[in-house]
């Protein structure tokens, strides 16, 4: 994600040395008074809309999360909730339920992302058909798929809940508190493929061709040039798709919300459900909500900051 | 998605032989991508045919299109109220996007081609902001949101979502790229900003501003955990929250959930079909080294 951050580079190659000093020169002179009010109107509409929705929320949050509330009104009760939060039973749960959850989608999903787009990225007759239908479930939205994953596991009516014979004897898949989080991740890991299978076949795409026209030349057989062509080059795309999904499975609520409702026993009640499910703890108290958005907001930084620095050593750059 | 034809990536004679598959490899990468794909459509499959049937004879040849019935759509598109939901949702949608749009060109314009105090600074404070999940800030939008009698309302579902860090960055990036020399040119043509920017700027970014806003509509048309937050009011229900009420409502027969879901799926899957380029566009923006 950093990665938009770099401007591209110039498009002029003209552009010479002095042309770069004389712009550099002029740009830290005095500002000019009809550019500042511009500038005000330009952003004007932009710096009440985040101020007011996302930077005031996040101070005022940061309060709020030392209070507890209810219908009448709200009290203080000092910043040791964050501890009191993070260390109680129900929050550790909720980690290590959203950290499974991640642990199985992210992986599966982008191991299988991977493989489709390899498969699909070779030229062969009908390969755009193929393609379309691998992209195809970034239509779903959460909501979506999760009711069409319902559909299918479901005990009542459920084709795969029926051909597994998972039907009369046992609760059903997203009842069952040993098989509900797996049936959740199935629709998530389903739901996200099309983005995944987008995304790597863009950085596919990316890959100089020449490089594996030398590999060839070389000798490397096509599982080589996997491992030390292709991985390597797309290794920056790959790093982005984790993190994002990653970070969408620390912010699951929907498909918690339609298929479990955070059953059976909290065994799907991840972090986000836990804030803003029905019948949380922090249900009806603003201040506890807050308190574990804000907790929700720090795990959030805290692991894309690991990612970057653990997986961005192995990621190769292109200069 | 992304079309690539084998002409024009290949370009000499060596790449073909490897891009090219033949004979029995050939046969199992077929089998296989057949096999993938027949995995990845099952579950749009098996609620295509569910949704034509009665609902007492839903295991009854569940892949198979028998005992068809067409009332189940009519069902959803009454108990769902989903023509109501649809109509909220477009209007929703297209104000955030046209918002998101306007006010990211103009945002992104100030930062590339204007001089003023404190730049540096604004510019840290809005990209912080991409950090910001939406989770954090919902507890007390949703007071503001009270504060402001904005509950059950178009206000409460677009305002806050009417400029992003997101869209401001993408267009700046491009703005990036024009040269200054072209604004020089055009200031001594004795065109003004709001000319600049109407004639070359935004006819220059053509592409990415699609992008800002196919991404822009499918963000704003899939959410779901705000509106489920600060609607009460079954009219004011988007598609999504929608699905919601008609899974949840005291009436559930899950043929006529599932016909609910298709007519809520369509119309996105028209919009994306039209649109693939943009998306993959918007989608990969920073996903792919430039």
């Amino acid at each position: 994600m950093t990665e938009a951050l770099t401007p591209l580079p110039t498009v002029i190659p003209g552009l010479d040395r002095k042309t770069a000093r004389r712009r550099r020169k002029s740009d830290r002179g005095k500002y000019r008074l009809a550019d500042s009010g511009l500038a005000l109107l330009m952003l004007g509409p932009s710096i009440v809309i985040l101020g007011a929705f996302v930077i005031y929320p996040l101070i005022k949050a940061v309060f709020l999360g030392a209070q507890r509330c209810s219908v009448q009104g709200c009290r203080d009760t000092g910043f040791n909730q964050y501890v009191d939060a993070f260390r109680s039973t129900q929050f550790q749960n909720a980690l290590l339920v959203t950290a499974k959850y991640a642990l199985i989608t992210v992986p599966i999903g982008l191991v299988l992302g991977v493989a489709l787009a390899v498969l699909a990225d070779k030229y062969m007759r009908g390969v755009g058909f193929f393609r379309t239908v691998f992209s195809s479930t970034i239509a779903t939205s959460v909501a979506v798929a999760s009711v069409i994953w319902f559909f299918l596991l479901n005990k009542d009516v459920g084709v795969i809940a029926s051909w597994l014979g998972g039907t009369a004897q046992t609760p059903g898949y997203l009842n069952d508190p040993g098989t509900a989080l797996w049936a959740v991740s199935a629709s998530s890991i389903w739901a996200n493929l099309g983005f995944t299978f987008i995304v790597v076949t863009a950085g596919l795409q990316s890959v100089p061709k020449d490089l594996y026209e030398s590999a060839y030349v070389d000798g490397a057989g096509g599982f080589t040039r996997f491992t030390n062509v292709t991985l390597p080059l797309i290794s920056p795309t790959l790093l982005f798709t984790t993190v994002v999904l990653t970070t969408r499975a620390f912010q699951s609520f929907g498909e918690i919300d339609l298929l479990t409702s955070g059953g059976p026993r909290g065994t799907t009640t991840t972090l986000t459900y836990l804030a803003y499910g029905n019948k949380m703890p922090t249900s009806g108290d603003d201040g506890l909500r807050a308190t574990i958005s804000i907790l929700i907001f720090l795990v959030l930084v805290v692991l894309a900051l690991a990612q970057f620095r653990g997986l961005e050593k192995r990621v190769h750059y292109a200069n | 998605m992304p079309t690539r034809t084998g002409a024009t990536r290949t370009g000499s004679s060596n790449l073909a032989v490897i891009d090219q598959v033949h004979g029995l490899r050939r046969v199992g990468r077929y089998s296989i991508l057949i096999l993938m794909a027949a995995i990845v459509l099952f579950p749009i499959y098996v609620m295509v045919v569910g949704a034509f049937k009665p609902a007492n004879k839903l295991l009854v040849d569940p892949l198979l299109p028998t005992n068809l019935i067409f009332s189940n759509f009519g069902d959803a598109w009454r108990f769902g109220h989903l023509g109501r939901a649809l109509w909220n949702s477009l209007v929703v949608s297209v104000l955030i996007t046209v918002a998101q749009v306007v006010t990211s060109v103009l945002a992104a314009y100030a930062f590339v081609f204007l001089r003023f105090p404190l730049k540096s600074l604004a510019f840290g404070l809005f990209l912080g902001t991409l950090l910001v999940p939406l989770e954090a800030t919902m507890t007390v939008n949703r007071r503001t949101m009270e504060n402001l009698d904005w509950i059950n309302s178009y206000k409460g579902l677009t305002v806050p979502f009417l400029a992003t860090a997101f869209g401001i960055f993408l267009i700046r990036q491009v703005f990036l790229q024009i040269p200054k020399e072209m604004r020089e040119a055009a200031q001594m043509d004795g065109l003004g900003h709001f000319g600049f920017m109407r004639e070359v700027a935004v006819p220059l970014s053509r592409p990415t501003i699609g992008a800002l806003a196919l991404f822009a509509f499918l963000s704003s048309w899939n959410q779901y955990l705000w509106p489920v937050l600060i609607t009460t009011d079954e009219k004011y229900n988007t598609v999504q929250t929608g699905l919601k009420a008609l899974k949840q409502g005291g009436f559930s027969q899950p043929n006529v959930l599932i016909a609910g879901t298709i007519i809520i799926a369509l119309p996105i899957f028209i919009v994306l079909i039209s649109f693939q380029r943009q998306l993959v566009r918007g989608l990969t923006a920073g996903a792919v080294k430039g």
